[in-house]
């Protein structure tokens, strides 16, 4: 049942050839379905790899499948690493997938329609298998040559799918911008990765994740080695700050809310922006054998990385007023908390906290996707006109969907509140597991981390108040509608997870408690990932957080109760003045960039291209060509069209021939 | 019989008449006059033959200015035939006017 | 100077300014007339060159159907009214004129020099009685290879009628096109 996995990506590849080959014949609908159809088989897949691993005890499986490179000392294979790590990343993203896609049937459809081009609905399918393939390539693969493949084909699903309307968005070019944004600062995070697979490979002469483990322990002795290991390790967090969006790289992720919102659900909250947590807990080997050769070790990076995001992103997702952005820079946030929980040596609590994330983000994601549209068939009914124009996006021009959307509401409050961490919702689980661990060793990024849970569930309230509470304050938001049952349905599934997802890896509640289903995740990736710690709750740390968080909620009510009458009121928070112009301006950190990189960047293109390119090469080109033609125009002159000119000209010949053999030829 | 003229007396001959055949080809506008030119040429050609043939003694010379009458004959049809084809479509027969193949 | 030599010359003076006459003359037809006097000529030296077979043949050929071919399509064209001035291209007279004169001296200094080297032979007297006659150049042409004339033409005289019949036929395509679109239209 093993060699099923290759199964996994080939269904969603399969999807893909087909969509692209025979879409147009077999029509919008049931390309759609297609694909839903391969994201629930690739699911099914990993069901039966889970079924395989439980049976022979979490020990891992290589299946191989082809080889790919074999070059001198360079042997590398297409091969599927079967263990509990990877077989959690593909449940997860299958799972969560599916529920995406068929999501994404009902949202798509309203959504060409709004952007007026029908006829790209089967490409979104096509794009979307495609992305979950090469996901899949990356959490199955073998090692990190085959993870790499993957790594890549999820940027550049990513980029296709932010800029999937690329004709629209600001100046029409908006969304392409996006996608570029998104797929450059990509890069730079890719080339720490490649960096470090080529030291990698330099000094342990492989790249599967066995051999290079393996070589670890041998190297242990070597300062030199443990140095390489070292840069290694660092160079994996610049691949992950790229891919998981930490600071100073997460510049691109608000940006990518340009895609659709399937898109932001699937690829920029629930899976492809694990990709850089997943890399750091598989290579977990590598941070441990570095944890104490120096003072400040990788590992410790890792955590403050992701502690010093975490708050940066909450304190700017205060100010944002798009539905979309606040979900956005609250994505980076939680990022923030798991790549800390892997930088300080949690590894199941990372990936827990990865799966309920997955869960209730991707809810928000779709939640937030379906009151978009809401608010879009609100501005249809109303039939205001240009009047009633407003941005569907602006929680400004929201208020009052309380009473207008009955299950959108309800499982967005379960989304909203399982972020904030309020038990017993999957959120707390996970983020106090988080917060548990870092009290007990880094008592620092504990302060930080929970600082930044306050004010996430100060953000939280504060969209739930500005969308759902209160009178509409726009037409749009009075005549707002239900979505159909195909987007709603997806909502009530991961609400349900949302609620029950804690049940993963409840902790124990004393020394002696007999319940034996605790600790499920922690048991399952035992097999995979060191666990540490003893996974008794521990009352001095949850309290605090459940506390705080209700506590932040409550503010957040009554501090947005009355603030918005209507559209155009400020944000009571803008009488912080300048700290609040920062927070919204994202701490100017996309200004940093454009002023110090963007724009001396385009100018130095600029002047190559016009002036050496455009100036000099073309030049050149063009006056060779331009000469060729002059010679060609001259040497037609000859020919006029005259036959007594041919004829006397040949004749001339004769007799020069004749002259030739009579004074110097042969006799 | 009389002696005989030295055949190169009679190539002499053919050289001149050959080269004022040149000249007219190359001087005369009028295509039938053209031609003409080229029958003076095969003519002096043809005398040089007969004239070898005469010295050798053999009368493969004179079967070879046969066969050149015969080609001559057919060459003339033909490009009378298309002289008159040209002059249909453009009324003239000056070569000069015939310039469309320039450039 | 000899019976033939001065025999030789005067026609030689014939050919050669009727020649010229052809060159110079600006009427068409009169072109014609003075190339029927050099063909006249030519065939005269043919019989004194013992040829009287082919001397016949270019009395009947040349003189006979050629130029009378050229004299029809003269008229039909109406071509002795067109004008005929030489030479409208810059320097293609002189030019012409130049060259033709270095091949003709080029031609005689070669006989020149084979007089003066001693390569030129005196034809020889011996040839028979038969010499050139009809009945030779039939035997020639059509009979068998011979030890002293290994070919025999019968080959390329059958190539040359299908010649013949395809200049006929190449004429008549050639010149068809008013009279049967005529009488398509018709």
């Amino acid at each position: 049942m093993f060699a099923l996995v290759p199964l996994i990506v080939l269904f969603p590849l399969a999807g893909v050839v087909v969509n692209a080959l025979f879409g147009r014949q077999l029509g919008a609908i049931r390309s759609a379905w297609l694909a839903v159809t391969m994201a629930a088989l690739a699911f099914i897949v990993g069901l039966i790899q889970l079924g395989g691993l439980l049976g022979n005890g979490g020990e891992a499986v290589i299946v191989p499948v082809a080889t790919w490179l074999s070059v001198g000392d360079l042997h590398v294979d297409w091969a599927f690493q079967v263990d509990a790590l990877s077989v959690t990343m593909m449940l997860v993203v299958t799972g969560v997938g599916t529920l995406i896609h068929v999501y994404a049937v009902g949202y798509m459809r309203e959504d060409v329609v709004h952007n007026g081009d029908p006829a790209r609905y089967t490409r979104f399918f096509i794009f979307l298998n495609l992305f979950l393939a090469m996901m899949l390539i990356l959490v199955g693969a073998d090692g990190y040559a085959m993870l790499f493949v993957g790594w890549e084909g999820v940027g550049l699903s990513s980029y296709l799918l932010i800029g999937f309307w690329f004709e629209k968005g600001e100046n029409n070019i908006g969304n392409t911008r996006a996608g570029m944004k998104a797929f450059i600062v990509n890069r730079v995070g890719d080339l720490g990765l490649m960096i470090a697979m080529a030291l990698l490979f330099w000094n342990f002469g492989s790249l599967t994740y066995r051999e290079v483990f393996e070589n670890i322990e041998h190297a242990l002795a070597d300062p030199a080695a443990l140095a390489i290991l070292a840069a290694v390790g660092v160079l994996f967090l610049v691949g992950a700050a790229g891919k998981s969006a930490q600071f100073p790289l997460f510049v691109w992720l608000p940006d990518a809310m340009a895609g659709p919102t399937p898109v932001s659900a699937l690829i920029h909250a629930a899976t492809m922006v694990t990709a850089g947590v997943y890399l750091i807990a598989r290579s977990n080997p590598i941070y441990h054998a570095t944890a104490d050769a120096y003072g400040f070790s990788p590992s410790d990076l890792v955590a403050w990385t992701g502690a010093l995001t975490a708050l940066i992103a909450a304190t700017i997702a205060v100010a944002q007023n798009d539905i979309k952005k606040v979900l956005a820079y609250s994505t980076i946030s939680q990022l923030g908390f798991m790549v800390a929980a892997a930088g300080m040596g949690a590894y199941v609590a990372a990936i827990f906290h990865l799966v309920t994330h997955a869960f209730f983000k991707a809810l928000l994601f779709l939640g937030s996707g379906s009151v978009i549209q809401a608010m879009e068939r609100g501005m249809h009914a109303a039939e205001d006109g240009h009047h009633g124009h407003v941005d569907p996006q602006d929680m400004r021009a929201m208020g009052g969907l309380w009473n207008r959307l009955p299950i959108t509401k309800w499982t967005y409050l379960v989304g909203a509140l399982a972020l904030a961490g309020l038990p017993p919702l999957a959120g707390f689980w996970s983020k106090d597991e988080i917060l548990l661990d870092a009290a007990e060793h880094f008592p620092a990024i504990y302060a930080v981390l929970a600082f930044t849970a306050v004010l996430t569930a100060f953000y939280v309230g504060r969209q739930l108040v500005m969308v759902f509470s209160g009178e509409p304050r726009t037409s749009a938001a009075a005549h707002a509608e239900e979505s159909p049952a195909v987007m709603t349905g997806p909502l009530v599934a991961l609400a349900v997870l949302s609620v029950l997802g804690g049940v993963l890896n409840l902790p124990k509640f004393g020394e002696h408690d007999p319940a034996t289903w605790v600790h499920g995740l922690r048991n399952f990736l035992a097999t995979a990932l060191p666990v540490e710690g003893h996974g008794l709750i521990e009352a001095n740390v949850a309290f605090p957080s459940a506390a705080f968080a209700f506590l932040a909620l409550m503010f957040a009510y009554f501090f947005y109760r009355n603030a918005y009458r209507s559209a155009h009121d400020q944000d009571p928070l803008e009488g912080l003045g300048g700290l609040y112009r920062a927070l919204s301006k994202k701490w100017y950190l996309d200004d940093l960039y454009d002023f110090f990189i963007v724009r001396p960047y385009e100018t130095m293109a600029q002047v190559i291209a016009r002036g050496f390119d455009q100036g000099g090469i073309d030049l050149v080109a063009n006056s060779l060509g331009d000469l060729a033609r002059e010679i060609a125009v001259g040497f037609s002159g000859f020919q006029r069209g005259l036959v007594r000119a041919y004829a006397l000209v040949m004749f001339l010949g004769v007799v020069a021939l004749l002259a030739w053999f009579q004074l110097a030829g042969p006799r | 019989m009389l002696p005989g003229i030295p055949t190169y007396a009679y190539v002499g001959l053919s050289a001149v008449l050959f080269a004022m055949g040149v000249i007219g080809v190359l001087t005369r506008r009028n295509a039938i006059t053209i031609f003409m030119s080229i029958e003076l040429m095969l003519n002096s050609a043809n005398l040089v033959f007969v004239a070898y043939a005469r010295q050798y003694a053999s009368m493969n010379g004179q079967v070879f200015v046969f066969f050149v009458m015969v080609v001559a004959a057919a060459e003339v049809a033909i490009g009378l035939a298309l002289i008159v084809a040209i002059f249909r479509s453009k009324r003239s027969i000056d070569v000069d006017a015939l310039r469309q193949l320039n450039g | 100077m000899t019976l033939e030599w001065i025999l030789f010359f005067a026609l030689a003076a014939i050919a050669v300014l009727s020649a010229l006459g052809m060159l110079r003359s600006r009427n068409a037809v009169h072109a014609a007339m003075y190339l029927v006097a050099n063909f006249a000529v030519v065939a005269l030296f043919y019989l004194l060159l013992n040829a009287p077979f082919i001397a016949m043949v270019q009395v009947t050929v040349y003189a006979g159907a050629i130029m009378v071919l050229f004299v029809f399509v003269i008229m039909l064209l109406g071509a002795e009214r067109l004008s005929d001035e030489s030479q409208a291209l810059p320097l293609q007279g002189y030019l012409a004129w130049t060259a033709g004169g270095i091949v003709a001296l080029t031609l005689v200094l070669v006989v020149y020099q084979s007089i003066t080297t001693g390569q030129a032979p005196l034809p020889t007297t011996a040839v028979p009685a038969d010499f050139g006659s009809p009945a030779a150049i039939g035997q020639l042409m059509y009979g068998q290879a011979t030890p002293e004339n290994p070919l025999s033409y019968v080959l390329p005289f059958e190539v040359t009628s299908l010649l013949l019949l395809v200049g006929m036929i190449g004429a008549v395509v050639l010149t068809r096109d008013a009279l049967t679109r005529g009488r398509e239209k018709r």
